[in-house]
């Protein structure tokens, strides 16, 4: 599966710059664990050392985020966005 | 209807109404609770009392105490109110970024004012309040989003009025913000019934997460994680401002006048009606329209709006 890999402005850097990239792979996991062995300097940005999400990183299977689907195991379809956002407080309140 | 003995006796209890005219699913109604007819204006009333009850019973707060608090809008708003009506002083750190109208009701109720940068949303907000309230000590910091008195005001009451409304509930949907909605009505309904699926939506978080330097600057509030929000949540999805402003307007053909902050909420009503066969929605509505006039929502073209809406907090 081919999907586009959306990053948030501070991981930028660490791919050369670029706000996202065109990624392969089944699953979320399969996708985030691929990103970090291309790109290094994301380990431990992305997923920790026991390859878990990082507690304060989102990640939204289009505008879903995947920790309520089915975390990094959620599969993938042709042309979806993956976006990678960081976690903030919310507004209203 | 009997006499409310003062202003805050009115807080709460507010109407359930169907709007299921605005269902894509005749199989799934969809019904609404009005926040907004709370006398401060929004749900936060119903924290904002919770918060300063709590405090008054513990002994945090003392007659004439000064509270400090951050907040985009509702709930300083609902703070001021009550703070007000029983004589304490509120200082309310607000992003800069918020409608003017939230600015001006806050010093109708007579509270000030603590700007905090726009660009870092309510993150910004909440370190600044965090770093005052620990360089005024005679301060106190009630702090919504740590505080087991926000959820607790909706697990004991938001909660049960909508069981006793409605038991038929599939669905619970409402915006995450502080998480104390979701958490407190989510805990109760589930209780209940516990095939009740809770359902959160969020803004995207946009420009304001331009303002983030690292991932550390991230933030989970503390009573997410203390009331295990994500067990509890059974799917959290982004709404978008084009998507949250065209189901506002929507809400116009059956009468309801209400913040952009619900049309991003009967979205993702809107989202679990098409993927459900059969059942019934609830969804929480956090205020009126009116504190939301001056972005032009409802009269000016979508696209321009939509602009506007990207640079202010609407949640």
């Amino acid at each position: 599966m081919s999907v586009e890999l959306r990053l948030p402005t501070m991981l930028r850097p660490a791919v050369n710059g670029a706000p996202s990239l065109t990624m392969e792979g089944e699953t979320i996991g399969e996708i985030l664990t691929t990103l970090v062995t291309e790109y290094p300097g994301l380990s431990g940005q992305v997923l920790t050392d026991d390859g878990s999400l990082h507690r304060f990183v989102n990640v939204y299977l289009n505008d879903d985020d995947v920790r309520y689907l089915d975390k990094l195991e959620t599969k993938v379809a042709d042309g979806d966005v993956i976006s990678i956002l960081p976690a903030v407080a919310g507004g209203a309140s | 209807m009997t006499v409310a003995k003062n202003i805050l006796e009115t807080i709460g209890n507010t109407p359930l109404v169907d709007i299921s005219s605005l269902s894509p699913n005749p199989q799934v109604k969809i019904l609404i609770k009005l926040e907004g007819v709370n006398p401060g204006g929004s749900i936060k009333d119903r924290i904002a009392l919770s918060l300063i009850e709590d405090a008054e019973r513990t002994g945090r707060i003392t007659p004439g105490a000064t509270l400090i608090e951050p907040s985009s809008g509702n709930t300083g708003i609902g703070m001021a109110l009550v703070c007000r009506v029983r004589g304490y002083t509120l200082k309310v750190v607000l992003p800069q970024n918020v409608s003017i109208e939230r600015r001006q009701l806050l010093e109708v109720w007579g509270a000030q004012i603590i700007e905090s940068p726009g660009s870092e949303g309510s993150n910004g907000a909440v370190r600044m309040a965090q770093r005052l309230a620990a360089e005024n000590p005679d301060w106190v910091f009630l702090y919504q989003y740590g505080n087991d008195a926000n959820p607790r005001a909706h697990y004991e009451h938001t909660g049960p009025e909508i069981w006793r409304d409605a038991p038929e509930v599939t669905h619970f949907v409402a915006g995450l913000g502080t998480s104390g909605t979701l958490l407190g009505v989510g805990k109760y309904l589930k209780e209940k019934n516990p095939a009740v699926q809770v359902w959160a939506v969020e803004p995207p978080t946009g420009e304001m997460v331009d303002g983030l330097r690292n991932l550390d600057d991230g933030y989970i509030p503390p009573i997410f994680l203390q009331n295990g929000g994500e067990e509890l949540l059974d799917r959290k999805t982004i709404v978008g401002p084009k998507d949250s402003l065209a189901w506002t307007r929507r809400l116009i053909d059956v009468g309801v006048f209400a913040g952009i902050s619900t049309g991003a909420a009967l979205a993702g009503a809107v989202k679990a009606a098409q993927l459900i066969e059969s059942g019934t929605v609830v969804i929480v509505s956090p205020d009126g329209g009116w504190k939301y006039l001056s972005t032009g929502a409802w009269t000016d073209d979508l696209d321009e709006v939509v602009e506007r809406a990207k640079r202010i907090i609407y949640f």
